[in-house]
């Protein structure tokens, strides 16, 4: 009887707590922690990630992704599909539907004109805008009502959610921006920092590159929401310190990127104060093997498709290469909870990665061995193996950076113990992801046998990243080193296959179609996936809410955050 | 004296030139671009238009002009329009823009200023006022414990990177006592008790970290110049005339080994605007060293021009005000 007494008093409580979220502000302050600090809030100038994540706070899109890559309307009543009519039966065109309520921060509606003019200020070309990807192939955008957007393109796209989609092209506000087109861009200090948005936060104060105050927008379209009253988006110093503020000292209730050692970050979260939390979204830390001869003998045609590599065409020694490496203890030294093994190209969404490749997943010696020894690689004297003059000898390049460095040594190791002589390399990141054409040491120009580092897409739809491994995006002196295919992977097959999957419509047919690519390419020897990396970041105990997505901002749900009392 | 100050002063333009162009040089000589830290999904040619939209595609001595006129006519005619309310000219003046937050270099450093004087400036007097009687005593008690002691710790706070003391000051007093915060809030306005005394509470692990650092300097050059006077002929003299020790030391010899330790002094002052890179970076006190670091990693090349170059304006500033300070003070140096 008594301890009924006491579970319906709690339950009343729990409830009562519930019922006190159900109130805009009630909450107080949110303290978030990027260690990276913000620079700008609109992702359209911005200059990395903590900038289109802190503009997630203020300016929404159509739709969001959600963690498992699924959209989700904010601005939209729904999402347009072709069952529905929102999209043309050519695939040329998309309509999208305000909802008819929303209201900017200072109270105006949203309407067609905003979204069209978020459209022309990206694609101006003399405004430098980061986002224009996001609306490549857009031949216009037009109102059809004042609450109807119809988003015409030049050519057709089964998989239209790209403009006005996603943390990266939101939709901002056509009177604040209005003299903010073109060269004039940069210059709008105002609009740039304190940009009228329609998402549960509106800035207040704005300190580049250290803090940003916001508090909530009265004019939200959810009168419950935001629970917290206040956000302080603070930043500097580095990732380990940041992680400390909220597992040990508990100052912050969010961390951003907690990029730190695992053994270290598990230390911190034994404080008790706060959790690890991840997500996986399509980042992966991969090989890349060259297919074409990097020898320095040959000059201006090194890593070019007129020499193909001598030995590291064939899947055989790229198979035996993988088989070696033993990606658990990559994970271990340097992801913990940010990391998992991989074979895979696109390894997320869960309904495209492909179930089909797992036999790299554990190490194993005397198989890579065995597959050398019957391609003719015969083990010399010095331990390492050669065929008809050959040595089986790798340069082996990669950004200067802790945890690559390390993988790198680990895997010098495991190679070395099948007989293949490694020579180690590390580049400045600046350099090497820096696609400079007069530079020798981009990862464009390859000018190594493999090279490392990670890559992904943005949202879920893996069409365009698939399609950057196509024979006429390899680069070369002639495209001056630019195009995605490092590898310099080409198989007539696999670019019939992907120019099908871009007449391909409907989201199960095109996760098939993923598949099969994806297949194709890590089947092959251009490619030896390594670690499925994640996003971690660190909340405190008492912050509730708090959904990790990988597929758009972090902080995409921050109107759902509360307090736990 | 006057008449060598304006010399130094005119004298100071074209070196002052120089530097900036130096600077400008070198900035552009590295290796540095302001896409390389937006995500890989960017393609290329889209950041070749940022580039070009930053400007970037103009040739090397156009873009060096460009600054400078921004700089030095821009951004003085713009402060003297603020201050005036008068407007030269009808159109809006180009002012430097950083590239990162593309708002004006010179309103982030106005921005940032208060904190770094606060922090590392109190760092600055504190280790000023530790440092002068370490050195005092440790002079006048030559080989005593007590100097022994301050070799000591002047020696471990010279040598301990303050990356290091930081994070055990960290350790200690936030994590394991909870007692001091460790992250700097530099919204924090004080407006009554309860508000100075949270200010006084987060600056208090910053100023001591780098006041160890800069008393252990100072200290030595205090020991050391009070060492040298000690054994000059006017010490035996002041004290054959039957003066207290307490006024031989302190009065005669004090003074004059004051002379050499306010130049130091005085050459460190610019140290104090270039922030304390470390030390921001650590308690996130994100005062001008942490805009600095941010800018250099950012390529944020007319944040860092323009800063560097306020640097050594300062530096050249402050040696102009160290040899007439020392013309002052010591009446056997003249200038004229």
């Amino acid at each position: 009887m008594r301890l009924r007494h006491i579970l319906t008093g709690a339950s009343a409580a729990a409830l009562m707590a519930s019922a006190a979220h159900a109130e805009r502000g009630a909450d107080g302050q949110v303290n978030v922690l990027y260690y990276q600090a913000i620079s700008i809030m609109t992702p359209y100038l911005s200059s990395g990630t903590k900038d289109i994540d802190g503009a997630a706070l203020v300016l929404e899109p159509f739709a969001r992704f959600d963690p498992d890559g699924h959209l989700v309307p904010y601005i939209a009543q729904e999402i347009p599909t072709l069952e529905n009519g929102g999209i043309s039966e050519d695939l040329k065109s998309i309509t999208w539907k305000i909802k008819p309520d929303i209201l900017w921060s200072d109270g105006t509606p949203v309407t067609a004109a905003d979204a069209i003019f978020s459209w022309k200020y990206c694609t101006d070309p003399e405004g430098g805008c980061a986002q224009a990807p996001y609306y490549d192939d857009v031949t216009d955008v037009e109102a059809i009502d004042d609450k109807t957007v119809k988003v015409t393109f030049s050519v057709p796209k089964p998989y239209p959610y790209t403009a006005f989609v996603g943390a990266q092209s939101p939709i901002i506000q056509a009177k604040q921006f209005a003299d903010c087109l073109g060269a004039n861009a940069p210059s709008c200090t105002e609009a740039n920092t304190m940009p009228i948005g329609t998402g549960p936060f509106r800035v207040t104060d704005f300190k580049a590159n250290d803090v940003v105050t916001l508090e909530a927008n009265p004019n939200y379209r959810d009168p419950a929401k935001p629970a917290f009253a206040t956000l302080v988006l603070k930043g500097g110093g580095d990732a380990a310190s940041a992680a400390r503020a909220v597992l040990e000292t508990g100052e912050f209730d969010y961390a951003w990127n907690a990029q730190v050692e695992p053994e270290i970050l598990a230390q911190m979260a034994a404080a008790g104060k706060g959790e690890i939390i991840s997500a996986f979204g399509t980042l992966l830390e991969r090989l890349h093997v060259n297919q074409t001869d990097p020898a320095p003998a040959l000059g201006e045609e090194r890593s070019t498709v007129k020499h193909p590599h001598p030995f590291l065409t064939d899947p055989d020694v790229t198979k035996a290469l993988s088989l070696a490496i033993d990606r658990e203890i990559l994970v271990e030294t340097g992801y913990g909870e940010a990391g998992r093994p991989t074979c895979n190209l696109v390894p997320a969404p869960e309904y495209q990665n492909s179930p089909n490749n797992d036999w790299c997943l554990k190490q194993d010696l005397d198989q890579a061995n065995k597959l050398l020894d019957d391609a003719g690689w015969a083990m010399g004297a010095d331990g390492v193996r050669a065929k008809d003059g050959q040595r089986l000898s790798i340069l082996y390049q990669t950004s200067v950076n802790s945890v690559r460095q390390a993988a790198q040594a680990l895997i010098k190791q495991w190679w070395n113990e099948i007989g293949v002589e490694v020579e180690l390399r590390q580049i400045d990141p600046a350099v090497f992801f820096g696609g400079d054409p007069g530079s020798p040491d981009t990862l464009q120009k390859f000018y190594a046998d493999v090279e490392m580092y990670a890559d992904n897409f943005e949202g879920t739809d893996a069409e365009r990243y698939l399609g950057q491994w196509v024979c006429g995006e390899i680069p070369s002196p002639e495209t001056a080193w630019q195009g995605g295919n490092t590898s310099r992977f080409c198989d007539p097959a696999y670019d019939a296959a992907r120019a099908e999957m871009s007449t391909t419509t409907g989201d199960e047919d095109r996760a098939k179609m993923t598949i099969r690519l994806n297949d194709m390419i890590v089947n092959s020897a251009a490619i030896i996936p390594l670690i499925h990396r994640g996003r971690v970041s660190t909340k405190s105990k008492t912050l509730g809410g708090v959904e990790m997505n990988a597929f758009d901002s972090e902080l995409w749900n921050v109107a759902d955050w509360y307090r736990i009392k | 004296m006057l008449a060598y100050a304006v010399r130094r002063l005119l004298f100071a333009i074209p070196t002052l030139l120089v530097i900036s162009f130096i600077i400008f040089l070198i900035l552009d000589l590295a290796p540095s671009d302001p896409t390389a830290n937006l995500p890989l999904t960017i393609p290329q040619d889209v950041r070749q238009q940022i580039r070009l939209s930053l400007g970037l595609g103009e040739p090397m001595h156009v873009r060096y002009l460009k600054w400078l006129y921004q700089f030095a006519v821009n951004e003085p005619m713009h402060a003297l329009e603020q201050l005036t309310g008068h407007h030269f000219s009808a159109t809006p003046r180009v002012r430097v823009l950083s590239w990162q937050t593309r708002s004006p270099v010179v309103d982030l450093i106005l921005q940032r200023l208060p904190q770094t004087l606060w922090v590392v400036g109190l760092s600055y007097v504190v280790g000023i006022l530790i440092a002068i009687p370490i050195g005092i005593v440790s002079a006048v008690r030559q080989y005593s414990w007590f100097d022994q002691i301050g070799t000591f710790v002047s020696m471990v706070g010279y040598s301990v990177p303050t990356f290091f003391t930081g994070l055990l000051m960290i350790m200690l007093f936030s994590v394991h006592l909870g007692w001091l915060p460790s992250i700097y809030d530099t919204n924090l306005r004080v407006t009554d008790v309860a508000s100075f005394w949270a200010q006084v509470k987060q600056m208090i692990m910053p100023v001591m970290v780098l006041a160890l650092f800069n008393a252990a300097q100072i200290s030595r050059y205090m020991r050391a110049s009070m060492l040298e006077n000690l054994t000059q002929d006017y010490v035996r003299t002041a004290r054959a005339k039957g003066m207290r020790e307490w006024v031989v030391v302190m009065v005669h010899v004090l003074r004059n080994s004051l002379i050499p330790v306010v130049t130091v002094i005085a050459l460190g002052v610019p140290q104090i605007f270039g922030g304390a890179i470390i030390t921001e970076q650590i308690f996130r006190v994100n005062g001008l060293g942490q805009l600095l670091i941010t800018g250099i990693q950012g390529a944020d090349i007319p944040l860092v021009q323009t800063l560097t170059f306020l640097f050594a304006a300062l530096i050249v500033l402050f040696n102009l005000i160290a040899d007439l300070l020392y013309g002052m003070l010591d009446p056997r140096i003249r200038y004229d």
